[in-house]
Formats: C-alpha cells, structure tokens, sequence
C-alpha cells in the first residue's frame, strides 16, 4: 500500500513502507518541456526538506527540483542519463528521481493530497 | 488565461492562442514560446518540413533618398558593408556600430527597385535605440520610416521552397539573399529568400491586416506547421547565428563575432564607418578574443553565462554566450569567446556548469551545415 503526496512545486511524494520515492508531476514535466538532463545527487547524500535536490534541464531551460522531505538518498534512477525523455512520457512512474530515507515521518502530513494538488494546480492555469 | 496588457501583440496572437500556443513575453512582445507539439518536435520538424514562424515583433523600417547612392552612403557610415554595391533585387546582413566597432543591432538591408530606398529589418528589443540612432545621423535628404503596421512570417526548412511555389512559382527559382515583390494567396508581400535557422527558406513582409490569412493559408499546408521562439533559438544555436544581446553586443565587434565575411573588402580599404580603427586592427590579426563554437562531452548543457576554463591551467578564460541541448547533434553545444590562443576547433576546453567542470571541445561551427540555396 503506497501513498502519493505532493509540494506546491510541483514534485510527488510515493511513500512505500519507510522508503519515499521522488520525481515530478506531470504539470510539471508539460512546463518544462523536453527534458534532456538530470542531475542527480549522490547515493548516500543528505538531503534537506526545501533545499535543492536534482536538476531537471529542458531544452529551454534549468530547473531545480526540491527535496519534499529530510532523509538520506538511498537510490537513483539509473534511466534518466540515457534515456531523460521518459520524464516527459512517464513522470509517475519510469520517470522517478531518487528514493530516500524518512528522517522525519511527520513532514509527509504537511504534504497535498493527490485531490488537493490537482485543485491547486486548476488555480495555475 | 491573464494577459499581461503592458505587452505588445503581433497581428497574429489570436491564431497563436487558437494553435494551443504557450505564450510568453519576449523584448516586449507576448510572444508563442511553442505550440502543442513542443521545442523539439517543432525543430526537428523544421529541419525535415517547413515550419512556419511569427517574428512580426521584429522591427521593419525603411530609408527613403532622393536616389540610391544617397541613401546607400547614407547608411554605410553607421554600417561596415557594402551598400552602394547592394544590387536591386538583394539582401544584405550588417551591423549598426558604435564609435568603438561595437554592435548596437545587427540589421538586413534590403534594395528593393532603383527608387532611393532601403528595407530594413532590425531586432524588436533594440528598434527604438536604432531608430533614434540612425535618424541623429542622417543627412537631411535621407528619412528614417517606421513602419508599425506590418508583419513578418518566416518560412524554414527543406519543403519551405515547394510549398511556396504553389502560391507562386517564381520564388522557386529566386538565390539566397535576394528580395522580390510578389502576391501571394491574393496579398501584397516582400519575400526574401533568408532566414535564421540555417535551412532554405523565406521571410514574408506583408501588412498588418493580411497576416492572419496567409498564416491560415500556409499553416494549412500538410508540409506546414507553426514553430515558436523555443526552435528558433535551438535552430539558430545549431547553425552557429548570433543571438544579439547575448553572442553580440555594444562590446562586441564584428570581427570578434566571426562576422568579417559582412565587413566589405572596399570599406576595409576605404574606412569611414564607427569603428574602423579597431576593426582594422583585429582583421590584422591584433584581436582579444573570438567568437567560438563548444561541444560538450556528456548530455548535461551548458548554458549562457557559464565560464569557459583551460584545463591545463584550470583559470577561466572565457564565457558562454548561448548554448543549450542541440536536438540535431544529439549533444549539448554552445558559442562563446576566447582568446586567440584558445579559438581553435579542436582545442580542449572545459566548461563550468554550477559545481562541475565538464570536459568540451572546441568546434567548428556551424554545427549543423547550412542547407542555403545559392544557384539561381
């Protein structure tokens, strides 16, 4: 049984277990347009709740992605080097950044549910 | 969806917000970004089909003399080019400079007949500036036309050519860089067989009011569809043409840019435009730095702004002016400038992207060969 959360900007929240798996929406992915790069952060690193946490380059521009929660990186997806497009035709699911750790289990109730982000992003336009 | 109502429109933003375009202010316009299809289908569909572009936001002048000498003379001391030699029926590219071989805009001249009059297209975000420019320096015979109420379309890529043969067989057969009035679907318009995405193709000057019919009528071409500001830069990147504010500046000359080839050999001999001490001097080989073509290693771009470092030294020794993710490559490439020393294709670079420094190379460019069509 996972649970799908999101941020206002723009990255999802799968939570399986203990283990949270990041990316970004699929809003996200149609504003960014083709997405040509990835830079991930290390296996290992500390990430903060709010701070940078990967690069998502498209063809106009880059852009940060932030982590949603505090915790360690414990994966990435190997795929985004060679294959970047599948942020675009998958964002969900093939698309994913990096699984991380939960530091501090409380920071996924301050997260949107899956209703309340889709109302949110109604509100953008 | 909010408009911004600070912004200008082209003639065109109705059809652009009707073709799903996403629109985005650009030097001072509400400008289509892309449409539907996206910056990388749109390019790749330009280098393969036509696409067509809405660059009405460009500004269309004219000088107007008592006869073509006149206003060639005119113009060529703003300008390092030949114009007195621009022949009726031809285009030119050149540069406005200032009194040290800057760039104030980079311009296409156009002859149309044997009447005294000059087309000019300059760029939207520096047309004031060049207006003003040109009219505190023109001799009383010589008036500057603004002229607001016309469009510009272009028309990009390897089918541009049969598609407007339909409408008009003549311009089959016209060369690169030459200019002819013609009627196309029943309208007045100055088409000129140039671009700025390094394909075949044509710019169509035409008024105001007739734009949104020849856009109905050429995006209703199968070979056809609509390619926003998001392709044309990644099309201009990857045929090596300067983005002006960012390749090309008031510090900047044209010999720096790798722009000689439209500084003519009679005014390198003959001087008397802004400039032409430096100018002299950096075609003498006295030159500080080059406009340079970067290939680089990996997926990752780098973008404008990011330094240029030698990587036997590790010191920074230039910059960035535009890259990004060439779609035709298959690799991140970019321009900048280097010293002399450093300018060669070839030379091992790297590029410093946030906190990584990436390996690259020096390039020849363009990167993507140029597809003009010269023969007649």
């Amino acid at each position: 049984m996972s649970s799908l959360r999101f941020t206002k900007e723009h990255e999802y929240v799968r939570l399986d277990g203990d283990i949270a798996t990041i990316g970004i929406t699929d809003y996200a992915q149609k504003q960014l347009g083709d997405v040509v790069f990835v830079e991930l952060p290390d296996v290992g690193a500390k990430l903060e709740r709010g701070k940078q946490a990967a690069i998502v380059e498209s063809v106009k521009a880059a852009s940060e992605v932030y982590a949603p929660l505090t915790g360690v990186v414990i994966a990435v997806n190997e795929a985004l080097p060679d294959t970047p497009a599948i942020v675009n035709s998958s964002p969900l699911a093939g698309g994913w950044f990096l699984k991380m750790t939960l530091a501090h289990a409380g920071e996924m109730d301050v997260l949107m549910s899956e209703a309340d982000y889709n109302a949110y992003v109604e509100t953008l336009g | 969806m909010a408009t911004d109502i600070s912004l200008k429109q082209t003639p065109l933003v109705m059809a652009h917000r009707a073709s799903g375009a996403r629109m985005v202010p650009f030097a001072g316009y509400e400008m289509p970004l892309h449409y539907e299809d996206g910056i990388l289908a749109e390019h790749n569909w330009t280098r393969r089909n036509a696409g067509l572009f809405d660059v009405s936001h460009m500004g269309q002048a004219e000088l107007v003399g008592p006869d073509h000498e006149t206003t060639a003379r005119a113009l060529e001391a703003l300008v390092p080019a030949d114009i007195l030699g621009l022949e009726p029926g031809k285009q030119r590219y050149t540069q406005l400079l200032n009194p040290s071989g800057g760039i104030i805009d980079d311009v296409m001249v156009s002859r149309g007949g044997d009447d005294g009059r000059l087309a000019l297209v300059v760029n939207a975000a520096g047309a004031s500036v060049d207006y003003a420019h040109m009219t505190s320096a023109l001799p009383p015979v010589v008036r500057l036309l603004a002229h607001e109420d016309r469009a510009l379309l272009a028309l990009q890529g390897p089918k541009a050519a049969s598609v407007l043969a339909e409408h008009e067989a003549t311009l089959a057969t016209m060369s690169f860089m030459s200019v002819r009035h013609v009627r196309l679907a029943g309208i007045d318009c100055v088409v000129s067989r140039a671009g700025y995405t390094g394909e075949d193709g044509f710019e169509i000057a035409l008024g105001a009011r007739d734009a949104p019919r020849l856009w109905a009528v050429l995006t209703g071409e199968d070979d056809v569809r609509p390619v926003g500001l998001g392709a044309r830069d990644t099309l201009r990147l990857e045929a090596g043409l300067c983005l002006y504010g960012h390749d090309i500046d008031e510090t900047t000359s044209p010999i720096e840019a790798g722009l000689a080839f439209s500084v003519a050999k009679r005014r390198r001999q003959e001087g008397g435009f802004p400039g032409a001490a430096r100018l002299t001097r950096e075609l003498a080989g006295d030159i500080k730095r080059q406009r340079v073509g970067i290939i680089v290693e990996g997926r990752q771009p780098a973008r404008e702004g990011c330094a240029i470092l030698d990587p036997a030294t590790g010191l920074r020794i230039g910059i960035i002016t535009s890259g990004g993710f060439s779609p035709t490559v298959g690799r991140p490439v970019a321009m900048g400038y280097l010293p002399p020393t450093h300018a060669v294709p070839g030379t091992a670079l790297q590029v410093q992207v946030r906190d990584k420094r990436l390996n690259a190379l020096g390039a020849a460019m363009p990167f993507v060969p140029h597809r003009y069509v010269r023969a007649r």
